[in-house]
């Protein structure tokens, strides 16, 4: 009896379905629904409202609301009134400045949560004493810590590095936590049965079965770290998205927050995608499985 | 019966508190590191500091930090002061108005997209393209919007649980299995017996597990918002701007112990919400009772 | 496949020396919220070496927490169980070690999900140290060969389907020469197609290695075809309550269902088995 294969696109695939492919077929598929058009349609109306609740219709509640047209003339206009368009190094530098943060304290808080979230999950002793004080610290909110870090670090810089990691650490380390906890017994059990050592279940089984948890909780940590690192730079911070916003609105610049508002949105959500893709990567096994189940 | 008293002897309890109990010490000796790192044994980490660049006066970043006695201390004294609990009442207020704000918009909206095709075409990229805009990126603009500072906070708050419970409801409804839908339209269900005896039901789990999420995400932003916009209305203080304006105010003010108190109530009134909300989703969802 | 050849009817005592199992009037008692559950009441059984013994018992009966006892997976709370003359566990040491002597073959499967069809085959021996990298994918590829499976290798578990799941999941546990192999239902979410199927690919391993296997199900029928011994057990408590010798010559193929003489033993049987499945349906067992 020979090995099965599967057909993908109308060519067999043996088992070493690439990455690109897969993602080529999916567009394709997409394109053909009636998703794409659905989209603009919803996307149309809720700018149009915009639009016309601002501009045309002058609504009374909308005054004081930069309309959609000023915010694109302004946001593509070279020579920005306010300082802040796709043209100005300024809006790079702020974007820079901002994602370097980010950076910064996700690649920290994952370093330190995961190997913490994975202990936590398979040291049960060690959960039992860690755990109370983790969870009496976690519900605090990362806003609350604002004033204690400018205390503790003095450097603002170090002050909000420290929000968003803190953030992001929590995440990181309770899904991580979850991850492992929730890893089929009979996994462990069957690499018991062929030999392994604790070491090696911790390796081959405990470590890739919790990682689809624990890119589910990257993605959220990454959430969590723009949330933080935005309030804690509109609180204090010198440079970067949230402190754009906050002073365009106190310097009555409001086309600029609307800008600050859709950078910030987009390039979330660019970091969140990068995450996940990162995660498709890394879970090859998943993908395939999912692409296999139609979804 | 016997079993269920042993457990309060039981190690895991144990181990918790004394976990604690460390946790406390060292945080109590870390703070008085303004104190002992004058002596004369400590001379080898007072040198340790400045080869880091570090000015030795008390160890890095702990060292700033009041003790947990010293606030204690205030605590008991801020317990007497009125405007702490008027603190605590507006921000549990904001906190479960806008909360319920946006479960009220939130699961209607969450059950159209999920129920109707067409809508969830339209409105689930609109709503996908807003969600990373982090909530209090929301503040100026919402300012700008709403006449009264106090319904700009209780907007940006309502946005904030609004996007997680939005996205467990659509994620619950359309998780649930097929077969449900397969077997009630055998039976003869109509449209309307599906929605409020399937999908209704079927996506409640999903709803009590974004409401735990979303009651963070409100807590978060309440502090933030409060902390932000100057709390609304001060009356002098501690009184009327909610537990964040106390910290900022307690900041502000120079009383670092406070700050902390202010820090520990919150926690502890996250916490209380999360509790109501979790007794509150297992009333309503009694299946999930593990056997 | 396989010719019904006329083999002698006695179990091959004479070709397999190790594997044999005594459990002796072991009993395990849970203890949920203070209220005890007896799962097994002084439960004795013998299997010889090289047998296929087939436990049968309606569903949530106590059989898999034998067979979770003599994997290491459970305690025991009195009695022995002997492997080869050599205690596993008993009152003195109510759990087992959990070897490759004895390898379990799960209910839903457990092929690590994250490693290809070739390296779960790999993993036992590779985890022991006993073969270095390059031999152990070999002997890997060969046996997954030899079982009908080459072309699967570089394969994720998720990508092939339940049946070909379970016939690597049973050569992975073949790769280090275990002197049992622990079924626990395996093909219980099969259809009844692929069972036959995986019921002669059984066969055909076993008759190529000739461990011992202690093969739990509900299926009365895939027992009787299968076994040498079939134990049928009590709801819970469980306990042996008829013990069948089949007495059909090995190898069996697919046309044994038919004979005269499997609808014997079916007879003989069914009552017992139907008597037990009605008590548990009464107290409203939960599956194990």
């Amino acid at each position: 009896m020979s090995g099965e294969t599967i057909e993908v696109h109308g060519r067999k695939r043996g088992g070493n379905v690439q990455g690109i492919n897969l993602t080529a077929y999916r567009l394709l598929q997409w394109i053909k629904s009636p998703r794409p058009y659905l989209m603009l349609i919803g996307f149309a109306l809720f700018l149009g409202f915009w639009y016309l609740s601002v501009e045309v219709w002058k609504l009374p509640r909308f005054r004081e609301m930069p309309g959609i047209t000023e915010v694109i003339k302004e946001w593509l206009n070279p020579n920005p009134t306010y300082g802040l368009s796709l043209y100005t190094e300024e809006y790079y530098q702020h974007i820079g400045v901002s994602v370097w943060r980010v950076a910064q304290a996700f690649f920290l808080a994952t370093v330190l949560g995961v190997p913490f979230g994975l202990f936590l999950g398979w040291s049960k002793k060690f959960k039992e004493y860690v755990f109370p004080v983790f969870e009496t610290l976690r519900p605090i909110p990362i806003l609350a810590w604002v004033p204690l870090a400018i205390v503790m670090f003095i450097a603002t810089e170090s002050a909000v590095i420290y929000l968003t990691f803190l953030a992001s650490f929590f995440a990181t380390s309770l899904n991580t936590m979850l991850g492992v906890e929730s890893i089929d017994e009979s996994y462990v059990r069957a690499a018991n049965c062929l030999g392994a050592s604790k070491s090696q279940v911790f390796r081959h089984v405990i470590v890739p079965g919790a990682l689809p948890f624990i890119f589910t909780g990257l993605q959220i940590s990454i959430g969590v770290s723009w949330f933080s690192l935005v309030a804690a730079e509109m609180v204090s911070g010198q440079y970067g998205l949230g402190y754009v916003i906050n002073t365009s609105y106190t310097m009555v610049r409001y086309p600029t927050i609307v800008i600050g508002m859709i950078t910030l949105g987009a390039v979330g959500y660019v970091t969140s995608a990068m995450v996940r893709l990162a995660g498709d990567y890394l879970m090859q096994w998943r993908t395939r499985e999912l692409a296999l189940g139609g979804q | 019966m016997a079993a269920r008293k042993t457990i309060l002897l039981d190690s895991v309890y144990w181990r918790g508190a004394i976990s604690i109990v460390v946790f406390l010490a060292l945080w109590e000796i870390g703070s008085l590191s303004k104190i002992w790192i004058k002596w004369e044994t400590f001379e080898w980490l007072r040198n340790l500091l400045v080869a880091f660049g570090i000015k030795p006066i008390y160890l890095p970043w702990i060292g700033a930090v009041p003790a947990p006695t010293e606030v204690v201390a205030v605590w008991a004294g801020v317990l007497g002061d009125p405007g702490y609990w008027q603190s605590w009442y507006m921000s549990f207020f904001r906190v479960m108005a806008g909360f319920f704000a946006a479960m009220l918009i939130g699961i209607p909206f969450g059950l159209l997209l999920a129920v109707s095709r067409p809508a969830f075409g339209m409105g689930f990229p609109v709503f996908e393209m807003l969600r990373p805009i982090p909530p209090l990126a929301w503040v100026p603009a919402s300012i700008l919007f709403w006449p009264t500072q106090e319904m700009s906070i209780a907007f940006v708050t309502f946005l904030g649980a609004f996007f997680t419970i939005v996205i467990n409801v659509v994620g619950g409804a359309r998780s649930i299995d097929v077969r449900y839908f397969q077997a009630a339209r055998s039976m003869g269900s109509s449209q309307s017996d599906i929605f409020w005896r399937i999908i209704l039901p079927g996506t409640l789990p999903s709803i009590v597990v974004g409401s735990a999420v979303g009651m963070g995400i409100t807590w978060e932003v309440v502090v933030a918002a409060e902390m932000i916009s100057g709390g609304g209305s001060q009356i002098g203080g501690t009184s009327g701007g909610g537990l964040g304006f106390f910290i900022w105010n307690s900041y502000v003010g120079g009383s670092y112990e406070q700050i902390v108190v202010g820090m520990i109530s919150i926690g502890i009134a996250g916490f209380i919400s999360s509790e109501l909300l979790r007794t509150l989703g297992k009333r309503v969802t009694p299946w999930l009772r593990l056997r | 496949m396989m010719a019904a050849a006329a083999v002698a009817a006695a179990p091959p005592q004479t070709r397999a020396t190790r594997g044999a199992i005594v459990i002796d009037d072991v009993v395990k008692i849970y203890d949920p919220d203070g209220a005890a559950v007896m799962a097994v009441d002084h439960c004795s059984l013998d299997i010889q070496a090289g047998e296929i013994c087939m436990i049968v018992g309606p569903s949530g009966c106590g059989k898999t927490t034998l067979l979770n006892a003599i994997a290491g997976f459970h305690e025991i709370t009195s009695g022995r169980i002997l492997l080869d003359g050599k205690v596993l566990c008993s009152s003195e040491k109510p759990k087992a070690d959990p070897g490759s002597d004895r390898i379990v073959v799960f209910q839903n499967g457990a092929l690590f999900p994250w490693k290809t069809n070739l390296d779960n085959v790999a993993f036992g021996p590779l985890m022991q140290g006993q073969l270095n990298k390059s031999d152990a994918l070999e002997k890997a590829r060969g046996m997954m060969a030899d079982a009908g499976l080459a072309g699967v290798e570089h394969n994720f578990p998720g990508e092939v389907s339940s049946g070909m799941r379970r016939r690597v999941e049973i050569v992975r546990a073949l790769m280090n020469e275990p002197k049992v192999l622990l079924l626990d239902e395996p093909y219980r979410a099969l259809d009844s197609l692929t069972k036959s199927v995986m019921h002669e690919a059984l066969l055909e391993i076993y008759y190529k290695n000739r461990v011992t296997i202690f093969f739990i199900t509900h299926d009365l029928e895939e027992a009787i075809f299968l076994g040498h011994k079939v134990a049928i057990m009590t709801t819970r408590p469980c306990k042996p309550k008829k013990i069948l010798e089949v007495d059909i010559p090995h190898p069996r193929d697919y046309s044994v269902l038919t004979s005269k003489r499997f609808r014997e033993l079916m007879e003989e049987t069914n009552d017992a088995v139907h008597e037990e499945a009605l008590k548990a349906f009464a107290a409203g067992e939960k599956e194990g």
